[in-house]
């Protein structure tokens, strides 16, 4: 069975059809063409998928895509244009990517803890990005990142 | 988080006056990366993609008996199925490129399955969905066998027989050895002296090499008769060598693309996608794209071996480690993989970082019936490292003395006779475990301070060996010691930067050491003794030996 | 109950590359129009930094900005064999071969400004920022640029290069296990000190005193990368990971993240490292690979560490709460 939908794309909106059972992530990947949120595990399991749907955190592997009818989603990319998000120059800085799997979903969940809580704690941080995994870095990195980022938006 | 360089040490033989070479630039692909940018296999585009998902057993150790795929063929959306004789040659072994093993695992299992979720039939289909739901369609018949699970189990007699090239459950090594040997010097003549003996049994688990991008292929049909393959391979041509080899077309029929992958940690050398995706984009003559899901990744792509572990230890009364022995089973799974090339590594690795006068090893590549295992970081060396360092703590205990004067005190120096009979030079684990020592505000007396990697060998010669297999085939002579490389063999010797000794050898670098005769498919020399149960195979593989790279590698 | 400190100290070394040998690499490298230069490789950047590398690598030998080079890797059409990203071989094996190819291209580069500047090619040096000059004569100076496309549109040279580099692969004796290993081994020792809790089992607390020893660090920022990153993974295995977990019997199999259990950002080591470069005679610039090594001496030093605080010997890894439990329900039974 096929449904429409029609929602906002990274400020675009796109209207199209989603099968039954269909997954955002999938619906994003394959049709859409933003490949930049990343299959990890369809399981909710690691956060490689993580993106934004009305300005929450959502994992697009477990979000039906019929569900993001009227919605607002965001990946990455919205971060990227026109200029890179603080993080993403953090993250260049901080070393804070190997292989680069875990980034993007990384990025968006940090965006979302700072756009509701601008000055973390270092445990903020922490609870904020665990539920994506990394099996690079050590987190190390990315956690200090992060921290870096707030620190220079609060003193800006 | 803090680091330190300790730029004191080693001064003299550094070169620090560089321009690029040292710097912390940042890294080429982080662009990519942070806007999720960087090309890993699954992200490129293709119209018409077709998908490919297994049929796997649901059993550890079955016979099969029928596959009735016809109902998952009237399925909608179902493009082609994919059984075991649609492999042009379904079996192989990934180090037959290198001339080591014998081929001995299916691409798509036939007649029986040995491991869970070993894969037996593939279904191509227009949606991921559609493939699923034909996978599911299609009816396996199994006849239930003895499993075994157990490696010290494995090799007794009337075991299950696990593989069928290797009857005895064990990898047939050099020389159609049943394991891997280490001998030098003599170990029972040195525990008789020792002051203290210390035994340990260590087993290590098998471990998912979890990289956060799951294995996988995409392959495409490309113009003039070439296929492509977008992969997240660990090796390029080790993947386009083997995928040539089990679809039987020349190398230059097939064009890779890879190199930006989402981690490996060493589960993305054993090209377990790519030959099956090919396959599909030659029958179909549409892409087909054929991932890995995360429990597949996990219980059926290959982990890190399970290794037990027996070590002996003679200590001396002043703390020297005069014996050591170590028996080893390295859990294969199923299949050889690359299990067989790290008992050798293992081997060679032997004692540790130790100078010891006298050490004997006995390891053995045994088939079980589980996931094969393959490659991890650390690969060959990280569990023995985990008993041997064990062993090291409660060895320190046995002599009385502190586990890093302990250490310091066996550590291998520049100068000593390693046991694999060549000499150690740029070694550095004293410095290393005084600085260590100092960084954790470990207490080490002057006399350990002083200590140096660079003097103070106490081995130099190669003691006088017991070896006691007896099997040796006649016209055997021992290898020479060639230098085959600058540094193995010499004291340190320190050149300038830029490291000088690049070989350029064009011709594929004919070895010099002498011709051996080859191993395996003929049967045991006759003058051989009778071998230590349990009795090794005499395979006989009818096909001739397969060697992508033999021009260069001399055959085993 | 309590909870109890305790310490674990572990020394290890790794070998560099295929352990026998008999494993090649290949780089191409080639300057376009403006001295630019590209290196070829098909060689495998799986997140441990092959591209940013060996970009560095090319760029000191070429003597140009790091920015003038730009590293392509995998393509089987336009990279020469290379035996791929394991066995800790990427810097030192593609390392060896990038310096080769890059040292023939900046040969033909040098030749073709001793032309423009009318001098012998010995004579001239490049400082890394885009000149090549007359040695102590830096205003006699032509620049990479002019350089590289004099010697492709003025002399019809080719600014290229190919380099291989291979250890012949070894035999090994059947009956003594001699053989030739690999040319150069990295090192580390370690100082864990961390809490167990004989309540629950847990371990926690955990700090590392490290010194690794890696040749020289080629980036310093990748080889913390590695070290932080591998040291990481080395816990993980050490105290939580396995397909098994009921070893050799196959029950209780993780089949997902929420089952196969991993350290988070909130379960982090403390992790204090020391980096020592011993040059190894036949790395590139002295470098080994320290990819590997790093993980290997976390797992026996938090199982020394956990007797030194509680007094079990735990020999099977992981080192779980439940084994703790189990093995301190035994010492006090004992």
């Amino acid at each position: 069975m096929t449904t429409p939908v029609h929602f906002t794309h990274n400020g675009r909106p796109v209207s199209l059809f989603t099968e039954a059972g269909e997954s955002l992530l999938s619906l994003l990947r394959l049709k859409l063409g933003d490949q930049t949120p990343k299959y990890g595990c369809g399981q909710g399991g690691c956060g490689a998928c993580s993106v934004r749907i009305d300005g929450q955190l959502r994992l697009a592997c477990l979000t039906l895509a019929e569900t993001v009818d009227g919605a607002e989603v965001e990946t990455v990319a919205a971060l990227s244009a026109p200029n890179l998000d603080p993080l993403q120059e953090a993250f260049m800085d901080h070393f804070a990517a190997q292989c680069g799997y875990c980034t993007p979903g990384m990025i968006v969940a940090a965006r979302t803890l700072l756009d509701t809580n601008p000055r973390p704690s270092r445990d903020e941080v922490i609870e904020a990005i665990s539920g994506n995994l990394c099996r690079c870095t050590g987190y190390e990195p990315i956690i200090d990142a992060i921290l870096a980022v707030a620190a220079q938006e609060v003193s800006a | 988080m803090s680091l330190d360089f300790r730029k004191d040490l080693f001064a003299d033989e550094r070169d620090d006056n560089l321009n690029v070479v040292g710097k912390p630039i940042r890294r080429q692909d982080i662009l990519g990366h942070v806007t999720g940018t960087s090309p890993f296999f699954d992200d490129n585009k293709f119209d018409n993609l077709l998908h490919l998902k297994c049929v796997r057993s649901p059993h550890h150790h079955a016979r099969i008996v029928s596959i009735d795929t016809a109902k998952a063929e009237a399925m909608p959306g179902v493009v082609r199925l994919l059984r075991g004789r649609d492999v042009p040659v379904n079996l192989n072994t990934l180090l037959s490129l290198l001339d080591f093993g014998l081929d001995d695992e299916p691409v798509l299992a036939e007649t029986k399955v040995s491991y869970w979720g070993e894969p037996i039939v593939a279904v191509i289909a227009t949606s991921e969905q559609a493939a699923l739901d034909a996978v599911a369609a299609v009816e396996v018949r199994y006849e239930e066998l003895p499993a075994v699970f157990d490696v010290e189990e494995a090799l007794k007699p009337g075991a299950p027989t696990v593989n069928e090239t290797y009857p005895g459950n064990h990898f047939v090594f050099y020389e159609n050895t049943d394991h891997q040997r280490l001998r030098f010097g003599d170990t029972e003549a040195r525990f008789a002296r020792a002051a203290h003996i210390v035994e340990g049994r260590y087993q290590l688990t098998p471990i998912e090499q979890a990289p956060m991008e799951p294995n996988g292929a995409i392959a495409a049909p490309e113009t003039n008769d070439r296929f492509a393959c977008y992969t997240p391979t660990q090796g390029l041509f080790f993947s386009v060598g083997t995928c040539a080899k089990v679809l039987d077309v020349d190398l230059n029929r097939l064009h890779f693309i890879g190199g930006t992958v989402g981690g490996g940690f060493g589960g993305k050398v054993d090209s377990v996608c790519e030959p099956l995706a090919i396959l599909g984009a030659m029958l179909t003559r549409q892409p087909v794209r054929y991932v890995l899901n995360r429990a597949e990744e996990m219980q059926v792509s290959a982990p890190r071996s399970a290794e037990l572990w027996e070590i002996k230890d003679g200590i001396a009364e002043d703390g020297r480690i005069l014996a050591r022995e170590f028996k080893g089973w390295f859990d294969a799974g199923a299949y050889t993989r690359l299990t067989s090339y790290g008992v050798v590594k293992c081997t060679g690795h032997l004692p540790g970082p130790y100078t010891i006068p006298a050490v004997k090893s006995d390891i053995w590549c045994v088939f079980t019936n589980r996931t094969p295992a393959t490659a991890m970081r650390g690969f060959g060396v990280l569990g023995v490292d985990f008993a041997i360092e064990r062993q090291m703590d409660k060895g320190a205990r046995a002599a009385g003395l502190g586990p890093m004067e302990y250490r310091l005190i066996n550590a291998y120096r520049d100068g000593d006779m390693k046991a694999t009979r060549r000499v150690a030079s740029n070694t550095a684990l004293v410095e290393c475990i005084q600085v260590a020592a100092e960084k954790a505000g470990y207490p080490l007396a002057p006399e350990y301070k002083a200590m140096t990697s660079m003097t103070g060998a106490s081995l130099t010669q190669i003691p006088e060996t017991v070896t006691d297999s007896g099997r040796r085939p006649a016209g055997y002579t021992a290898i020479e010691k060639t230098e085959v490389s600058p540094g193995l063999g010499e004291a340190a010797q320190v050149q300038p930067t830029p490291a000088a000794p690049v070989a350029r050898a064009r011709t594929g670098g004919a070895s010099s050491l002498p011709e051996r005769p080859s191993y395996a498919p003929q049967p045991a020399p006759p003058q051989a003794a009778p071998p230590p149960a349990p009795e090794p195979p005499e395979p006989a593989p009818a096909k001739p030996r397969y060697s992508r790279y033999s021009s260069s590698i001399r055959r085993r | 109950m309590a909870k109890h400190r305790g310490r674990g100290t572990v020394a290890v070394n790794y070998p560099i590359g295929m352990n026998l040998g008999g494993d090649p690499s290949q780089a191409l490298v080639h300057s376009n129009p403006e001295g630019q230069f590209t290196v070829a490789l098909s060689s495998i950047d799986l997140g441990q930094g092959m591209k940013s590398v060996t970009r560095q690598i090319a760029a000191e030998t070429l003597g140009v900005p790091v920015g003038h080079v730009y590293v392509d890797t995998a393509d089987s059409d336009t990279g020469a064999q290379c035996m791929g990203s394991f066995a800790s071989r990427g810097t030192h094996r593609v390392g060896n071969a990038v310096i080769a190819a890059a040292k023939e291209a900046r040969a033909v580069m040098l030749a073709a400004a001793a032309r423009e500047l009318e001098v012998n090619p010995t004579d001239l040096e490049t400082d890394g920022l885009g000149n090549i000059h007359v040695k102590g004569a830096p205003q006699r100076s032509v620049t990479t640029k002019d350089a590289a496309n004099a010697a492709q549109f003025k002399y019809g040279e080719s600014v290229s290069g190919s380099g291989i580099f291979l250890i012949p692969m070894s035999d090994v004796d059947v009956e003594t296990g001699e053989m030739n290993t690999v040319s150069c081994f990295a090192h580390c020792a370690m100082i864990v000190d961390l809490t167990v809790d004989d309540k629950t089992g847990e371990i926690s607390d955990v700090q590392i005193n490290s010194a690794y020893e890696i040749g020289r660090a080629l980036n310093p920022k990748l080889m913390e990368q590695q070290l932080v990153g591998g040291a990481w993974m080395g816990l993980s295995h050490a105290a939580y990971e396995t397909t098994e977990p009921a070893y050799p019997s196959r029950d209780h199999r993780p089949f997902d993240f929420s089952s196969y259990v991993m350290p988070g950002p909130g379960d982090l080591a403390q992790h204090d490292i020391a980096i020592l470069e011993r040059p190894a005679p036949d790395g590139p610039f002295g470098g080994k690979g320290p990819g590997e090594m790093c993980a290997n001496p976390v797992l026996p030093a938090v199982a020394n560490a956990v007797f030194d605080a509680v007094g079990v010997e735990i020999d099977t890894l992981p080192i779980t709460p439940e084994r703790i439990l189990r093995a301190l329900k035994e010492q006090r039974g004992a």
